[in-house]
């Protein structure tokens, strides 16, 4: 025996509601407001192809708890990889101390347990034995690259990687919460170098759903290799952009990374706490342009942001942020709640048991519009289309920027030649107010947000967007 | 967590080993390989004055690699070392390998039981976390109080950290290594009326609290939050570019493809095969990785793979002399490991710390630059942004926010939002020359870098 087991390593279910219960009994009767456990089991496998072969398999296992406990605004929170009571105990006693304060065998808790189990996973049980075995899955990532091969030119490197990530999580605090679910998230993301003398163009596409134990069955291999090796082979002639302020009308789906850096950060309650929002007193103001409607919301089927319950037990719900330019609510969790008084909405998120969860976005899109995007297009006689956007980021006083892997100039309203190495930047307060159009092909893609409480599955999402001036960094 | 028969919540290694060879033996696995970690951290953040949030880790996980009769190997990660736990990683190794890569089959490092570089690491006991917090809001209240701007401090941090590490393999290699460290952070908000917010931190690291520089990071945060009050937006041209330290090393870093033999044989670096004895920089320019110098806080004594650290040169007047190497790519090459591999299936490669600067006996290009004595308006890039974003490594391209200054006659002044563009090739030999000592970074050792001609893009 390496370390003590925990009580029941086989499942996260009602079978814990005794050493849970004695755990928040504890934290109360030693004087916490409120205590909250979060337990996890997690199930990984990565496998990586390169070129024709499997160069990597990697599966990883992984359980822990992390527990946390209020007392008026503060918290402490600890996690542990120890999930034997002893090991559980010792945490709580460590959060505990945090806030100043010790167990006591005499203390009374105030604590009335449990109630029955929510569980959000009973129809997920099979989930990972209905997902794809080894076999299947390194059959089908070679199916891509072999699909990149056919359909490519100039292909120095092909590469394909698969993730299936399952986790069951089992969250019970002394406010009555006791929930637990079954989370699955499978993508396949296609690579591919393109080289030519001194061209070269790297293009990559990362296809997710959550909750589709089929999904890398239903992955259409043809269609994905045949949009990567198209931008690839548009991308390694292409010029490089030419820097300056322009209009650019942003293409649907994972353009939508643009709202979510320019704005959706700043209307988590974390940016709030921070004081580093400007949005934090402009409830019910105008903070947009009228065309923008945007929503986060962790409903969507199969959408990679998607959950049944957040990581605080909390169902999901659909929350409008911004209702045609003006500021509606922000996203919440329970910390945010207490500290700023935003009501929470489902939206407390973590990427394991080591973080505390933070308010976070789920699926996050800029809602349809009227127009079409030959519309936009034609609106604009001399600006940028990106057809394709990177990764980005938002740093402390709201200037965000943002990569774009494919795009093209507009000239008097037609698309023109394709430029690459343009990156967007600005600030949220100018920028909203610019996105002036949208059009009505509304679609959503899978990605991964980096913040306070680690790394998590998101969809970000619009439909083409006109925005009328933004700066446009490049060569 | 790790077994707690020597004491300390650290890693035992007899008896790991002990547990791996019985239940490898049961499941018939004669070769195996593991890296293994654990640790116990402790961190607060303060808002106001008020703790804001107070965290506390305890950690632990293995990485164990099974070779399968036909040579081919698997590998597992977890983080549950219990027996069954354990036992579940070796059978998934073991079933991962039936999808090893003949092609390229990791062994172990030949140099798995070479002596190590002693490192002078002192292990200092935690202060407790209702220390770091009077510290932190000390701190906190201190950089508050240098202007008037400075509003909030909204990312700070002080932690601490205890660790261990080993590796062990069946052929009776044990490396093992135990670590204390600290960190504190601070990134100060200014706000002026009409103004926009302005940002700037600090960061410092040390082998236990009461060795932080703390002054030093809130002078340093607040002087370079102070120094981005007085912002005006830049005209977008082609300027002369002076990167700080810190700047041009995340740079290099973000391009460390370059040296990595791993990327060099998927075809995806800037370098090929054939490119060791090629000039890749002007000739006054020399790059080490030196994982082993004394200022690199928390150096690791040996790799993945238990190969040791050492000191590697990487560009030597301009031209490329090594590779990043594992124990498979060394092989591929013909050479031998470097102390820079991973733990996997398909082993990475990485760089440590770096050690940049001029070619002894070069002159290093211009001398005698001053930032502030130029004749021409230089842009002055203090740190660089979004790296994730805006650089396409294997293209060797990047286009990246910057904060820094616009100096002109002598005088700096902030630029309000802009991105710097270029290509790393490019860069590297329009070198014009440096200014001032090599400064000690978190990420390695460099001196002010100026670079000629390259493309400034704001919002003017």
């Amino acid at each position: 025996m390496i370390a003590t087991a925990p009580p029941d390593t086989g499942r996260l279910d009602h079978r814990w509601t005794t050493a849970l219960e004695d755990l928040l009994a504890c934290g109360r009767g030693a004087g916490a407001d409120l205590v909250e456990v979060f337990l996890e089991r997690t199930d990984h496998l990565g496998v990586l192809a390169e070129q024709d072969t499997i160069t990597s398999v990697t599966p990883a296992f992984g359980m822990g708890a992390g527990i946390r406990v209020f007392r008026g605004h503060r918290d402490g929170f600890v996690s542990t990889n120890d999930l034997s009571p002893t090991g559980l105990r010792r945490a709580l006693e460590q959060a505990l101390g945090m806030l100043g304060l010790e167990p006591s065998l005499h203390a009374t808790s105030g604590f009335d347990g449990l109630p029955t189990l929510r569980d959000f996973a009973a129809t997920k049980s099979d989930w990972l034995q209905r997902c794809p075995e080894l076999q299947e899955a390194t059959a089908r990532l070679l199916e891509g690259t072999d699909q990149l091969q056919r359909q490519g030119s100039h292909l120095q490197a092909r590469r394909g990687s698969y993730a299936r990530d399952w986790q069951e999580v089992l969250v019970a605090a002394s406010d009555g919460t006791f929930g637990r679910d079954i989370r699955l998230h499978q993508s396949v993301g296609l690579n591919v170098l393109a080289a030519d003398g001194e061209h070269r163009a790297g293009v990559g596409r990362r296809y997710g759903t959550s909750d589709q134990p089929d999904d890398l069955r239903r992955w259409d291999a043809t269609s994905s290799a045949a949009e990567v090796c198209g931008s690839a082979g548009t991308m390694l002639y292409a010029d490089y952009v030419e820097a300056g302020q322009m209009p650019a009308v942003l293409a649907n789906r994972f353009g939508g990374v643009i709202f979510h850096e320019a704005c959706g950060h700043l209307l988590e309650t974390t940016q709030v706490e921070r004081g580093t929002t400007p949005f934090a007193e402009r409830v019910g103001e105008s903070i947009a342009h009228e065309a923008v409607t945007a929503i986060d919301e962790g409903l969507t089927g199969g959408a990679f942001g998607s959950l049944s319950m957040d990581d605080e037990g909390m169902e999901a719900q659909r929350t409008v942020l911004i209702q045609n330019g003006v500021l509606q609510r922000f996203i919440s969790d329970r910390a945010g709640e207490l500290r700023t008084g935003h009501s929470r909405t489902g939206s407390g998120r973590r990427q394991s048991h080591t973080f505390a969860a933070a308010s976070r976005m789920r699926n996050t899109y800029i809602d349809a519009g009227p127009h079409t995007p030959e519309q936009l297009i034609a609106s604009v006689e001399k600006g940028l289309y990106c057809k394709s956007m990177g990764g980005g980021s938002v740093g402390p006083t709201g200037q965000f920027n943002f990569a774009v892997e494919e795009a093209y100039l507009i000239e008097n309203g037609q698309l023109t030649k394709p430029v690459k190495g343009a990156t967007l930047i600005g600030e949220a307060k100018e920028v909203m107010p610019r996105i002036s159009m949208c059009a009505n092909d509304l679609e959503l893609a899978a990605g991964f947000c980096g913040s306070v409480s680690g790394s998590i599955f998101v969809t970000v999402g619009q439909p083409h967007i006109k925005v009328d001036s933004i700066t446009v960094g490049g060569r | 967590m790790a077994n707690n028969t020597n004491g300390n919540n650290g890693l035992n290694a007899n008896a790991l080993r002990a547990s791996l060879e019985q239940i490898a033996a049961a499941n018939g696995i004669r070769r195996w390989d593991l890296g293994a970690a654990c640790s116990t951290d402790i961190s607060v953040q303060v808002d106001r004055g008020e703790a804001k949030q107070m965290k506390g880790a305890q950690r632990s996980s293995i990485t164990v690699r099974v070779w399968n009769d036909e040579g081919l190997v698997g590998v597992t990660s977890t983080s549950d070392l219990t027996a069954t736990g354990l036992e579940r990683a070796l059978s998934g190794a073991k079933e991962a390998s039936a999808f090893g890569n003949p092609d390229d089959i990791p062994a172990f490092s030949p140099l798995a039981t070479a002596p190590l570089a002693e490192l002078d690491q002192p292990i200092h006991p935690p202060q407790g976390i209702l220390r770091l917090l009077e510290t932190l809001k000390e701190a906190e209240s201190d950089l508050l109080s240098r202007h008037a701007a400075i509003s909030t401090v909204p990312y700070n941090g002080l932690a601490e950290r205890n660790s261990e590490r080993l590796y062990l393999n069946s052929d009776g290699a044990c490396r093992q290594q135990q670590l204390s460290t600290a960190s504190l952070y601070l990134y100060a908000r200014a706000e002026q009326t009409g103004r926009k917010p302005r940002s700037a931190g600090a960061v410092r690291l040390a082998y236990g609290a009461n060795d932080l520089d703390i002054g030093g990071c809130i002078s340093e945060a607040a002087e370079r939050t102070i120094s981005h009050l007085n912002y005006e937006p830049i005209n977008t041209g082609r300027y002369t570019c002076v990167f700080s330290p810190e700047a041009f090393l995340d740079l290099v870093g973000a391009f460390s493809n370059l040296f990595n033999a791993r990327a060099v044989l998927d075809g995806v670096s800037l370098s090929n095969r054939n490119s060791i004895g090629e000039t890749v920089a002007v000739p006054f320019l020399d790059i080490h990785d030196n994982g082993l110098h004394p200022a690199n806080i928390g150096a690791s004594a040996f790799d993945g793979e238990g190969t040791p650290t050492k000191r590697l040169a990487l560009l030597e007047g301009g031209v490329l002399r090594h590779f990043l190497h594992s124990e498979a790519t060394a092989r591929a090459f013909g050479v031998a490991p470097t102390g820079h591999a991973g733990l996997g299936a398909k082993v990475s490669v990485g760089p440590d710390w770096f050690e940049i600067g001029a070619t002894p006996g070069s002159g290093g290009g211009q001398s005698g630059l001053d930032r502030f004595k130029a004749a021409e308006p230089i842009v002055w890039i203090d740190s660089l942004s979004a790296l994730h974003a805006g650089v396409k490594a294997s293209q060797g391209s990047f286009s990246l926010p910057f904060d820094g200054w616009l100096i002109q006659n002598g005088e700096p002044r902030s630029i309000e939002a802009a991105t710097v563009a270029g290509d790393i090739r490019q860069v590297l030999k329009a070198i014009i020359g440096f200014e001032g000592d090599a400064k000690v970074t978190p990420d390695g050792l460099c001196p002010m870098v100026w670079v000629e001609g390259l493309s400034i893009t704001g919002e003017a």
